[in-house]
């Protein structure tokens, strides 16, 4: 689960994070409201949606008047963006943030993941920022600090320290960046983030350590105990059919292709997507129905695929092991009653004979399949129109 | 022989009388486990499926001689339930939840530290279908029926993609050793390396084949060490050729977020490793084949 940048500063400020001054705003009114408020005379009006590369897509507006601080934030909402990250279609902006413009004369990167390889948090800084990580790793390795934290302990002043005075801090910065460097770690820790990146952490005019742009990502597992950080979704951001899927115990990712995809087991899911590009076709979806799909799942499940209007035709696949195959059917059986698209159904595993047999006998023409290869081939051409049996 | 579980290991239950754990203990005792008893705190001194209950994994231990344990246990309580096993000196828990923070994950892995890696708890999982030593014992989720006893090593991610390997390489005539499924999470208790490992030791095995999917660093680095140490055939299958970017597919773990997370990139790794790598999801059990007679 992601949040905006102006929710990120708010949480990063209760650790004791240094963030400029700044106000949401959702409405022109609001945001020449806050601006009054900060007081100026210079303001920044960022665009707010959970992608990166907004400066660069025009989502970052200097601003000098309040007729300025106006101007930009109408341009903005309702607007769509589209940077690197968003995908070409972009995300429409709803809402704003209005910050206080802080002159600075370094800017540097300070970024905090949860590393698979070592099963630790690591921590990652930079002399340089405000360009991407990625970009500095791959042209200059050298100037990338890095520091593991030890769970037991958790991360260390002295570890907080080494990299500060790594990126070439004096004496005065370096306590000031030790404590946005432990805040962080805190918020990250406390919060169950998997990402917490200021990009750029700047040094300002006025000699004061900032984090200009902060991000945050948590781990949706956790979020069972973090009932405040849940509040700070933003369905806006989200594709509705992903949130529809996830009140019914479904896992499901909108692509771009045309053959529905209902499917137990995210391995088994992602396979048989790629057998059906294998096969000449294209997945519409990743939908995981889960261990227990009930009859009612199963129906959502239909429902959720065929809200995609672009689906031609629906695979099933079912390899039962704490699922059973007769219970699917009958989900399957019930949902393909009057279905628009052509059905593929495999079914294998537990009770994979009486849910066959549900399949073949209740009269309506839905294609049976007994291997994955066959599964997806029978799919492909059933999604073309074409002869499949 | 066969890795981690056999017919002798007596097992206990961790979450015993959930309505799940019930059904799939039942499951496991009907194909011959050696299931000893179970932990549910609060209900020690019952009994539940004609086995004692404990209120803690230690009186387990002390009254049965359990040696490894299946846990059932939610989300919020399962890294304590991890940590005590290891604690009561359990060799091996193979735990099947879903959902678990990668904080407590991350947490539990350094509490096995503690202890020196002789006496060091295995752990299977989390978000795993289990493990099955075929025609021996079952430790897990899976419908036992479609792995025959054999000589292949199956180590899998995700379960359903276990399965398929399982029944396809049954429909060709090839058995099991052992099938192990490691689990989506971006933090497993153990590792393809860790199974690898033990597949390559274990003269029963004569091939082995990895099933692993988009996200982290594990089936390259499995890959490499088959390349360095591993002198038995190993068969390799990457899911997830169709994801896209910066989406979580599923899988906690199953999310392209890093150089060499991709399916197409880690294929290519193996692939300039050695393995034998099965072009598509129905071809598990085929080239498992092709890898047997040429590993022969």
């Amino acid at each position: 689960m992601n949040i905006h940048e102006y929710q990120a500063k708010a949480v990063l400020k209760e650790f004791g994070v240094p963030v400029p001054r700044g106000v949401p705003a959702f409405t022109v009114d609001e945001a020449v409201k806050g601006a009054n408020e900060l007081g100026g005379p210079v303001w920044v009006v960022k665009a707010q949606i959970h992608a990166g590369g907004r400066g660069k897509a025009g989502g970052v507006k200097l601003c000098r008047t309040y007729g300025e601080v106006a101007a930009a934030a109408k341009s903005l909402l309702g607007s769509t963006l589209v940077t690197h990250q968003t995908g070409p279609t972009g995300k429409v902006v709803h809402r704003l943030y209005v910050e206080k413009a802080e002159p600075f004369v370094r800017a540097m990167y300070l970024g905090f993941v949860l590393d698979r390889k070592v099963e630790r948090i690591r921590v990652i800084a930079s002399a340089e920022g405000g360009v991407e990580i990625e970009e500095i790793a791959a042209e200059r390795p050298q100037s990338i600090l890095q520091q593991q934290v030890d769970p037991a302990v958790g991360l260390q002043a002295f570890q907080a320290r080494e990299l500060a005075f790594g990126m070439g801090l004096n004496i005065k910065q370096v306590s000031q960046a030790v404590t946005t460097i432990m805040g962080c770690y805190r918020a990250f820790r406390d919060l169950d983030a998997t990402m917490v990146e200021i990009n750029p952490l700047v040094v300002t005019k006025d000699d004061r350590v900032l984090a200009l742009d902060a991000k945050m990502s948590f781990d949706d597992n956790a979020m069972f105990r973090r009932p405040k950080v849940t509040e700070m979704r933003d369905a806006a951001e989200e594709d509705p059919r992903e949130t529809q899927a996830a009140e019914f115990g479904l896992n499901y990712v909108g692509l771009t292709g045309d053959i529905g995809c209902i499917i137990n087991g995210a391995g088994l899911a992602m396979a048989t997507m790629d057998m059906i590009k294998h096969a000449g076709g294209d997945p519409a979806n990743f939908l995981d129905v889960g261990g227990g799909a009930s009859p009612e799942r199963v129906a959502a499940a239909f429902n959720l695929v065929l809200s995609d209007r672009n689906v031609k035709a629906i695979l099933v696949n079912i390899f039962a092991g704490i699922n059973r195959c007769d219970w699917v059917a009958q989900g399957v059986v019930q949902a393909a009653k009057g279905l628009r698209v052509p059905l593929v159904v495999r079914l294998a595993g537990t009770n994979v004979q009486e849910g066959r047999r549900i399949i073949d006998e209740c009269g309506l023409p839905i294609i049976s399949a007994d291997t994955l290869a066959e599964a997806a081939h029978k799919a492909v051409a059933a999604s073309r129109g074409g002869e499949v049996k | 022989m066969s890795i981690l579980i056999d017919e002798t290991t007596r097992v206990i239950v961790q979450g015993f009388t959930g309505d799940k754990a019930t059904f799939h203990a039942k499951e496991m005792i009907a194909y011959g486990t050696r299931v000893v008893g179970g932990v549910t705190p609060g209900k020690g001194g019952h009994t539940h499926l004609d086995r004692p209950v404990f209120n803690t994994v230690k009186d387990a231990v002390k009254s049965t001689g359990a040696e490894a344990s299946l846990a059932f246990v939610p989300p919020p309580f399962a890294a304590d339930a991890l940590m005590e096993a290891a604690d009561a000196g359990l060799k091996l828990v193979c735990i099947i939840t879903d959902g678990i923070p990668a904080q407590d994950m991350m947490r539990v892995k350094r509490y096995l530290r503690r202890y020196p890696k002789a006496q060091r708890t295995t752990i299977v999982g989390p978000n795993c279908a289990g493990i099955i030593s075929a025609g021996k014992a079952m430790l897990g989720i899976m419908p036992s029926n479609i792995y025959i006893r054999g000589s292949v090593g199956v180590v899998s991610r995700s379960g359903t993609l276990g399965y398929e390997a399982g029944a396809q390489m049954k429909a060709l005539g090839i058995g099991v050793t052992t099938s192990v499924g490691i689990g989506g999470d971006p933090i497993n208790g153990s590792s393809f390396l860790d199974h690898l490992m033990l597949f390559e030791e274990d003269p029963e095995t004569k091939a082995v084949i990895m099933i692993g999917e988009i996200g982290g660093p594990q089936e390259s680095e499995a890959a490499k060490w088959v390349k360095e140490n591993m002198k038995k055939p190993v068969v390799g299958y990457v899911a997830g050729l169709t994801a896209p970017k910066g989406r979580r597919m599923g899988h906690a773990g199953a999310i392209i977020s890093a150089e060499g997370d991709s399916a197409a990139e880690k294929a290519e790794i193996m692939k300039s490793y050695g393995l034998f790598v099965a072009p598509s999801a129905a071809e598990l059990g085929s080239t498992v084949a092709l890898a047997l007679s040429k590993g022969a």
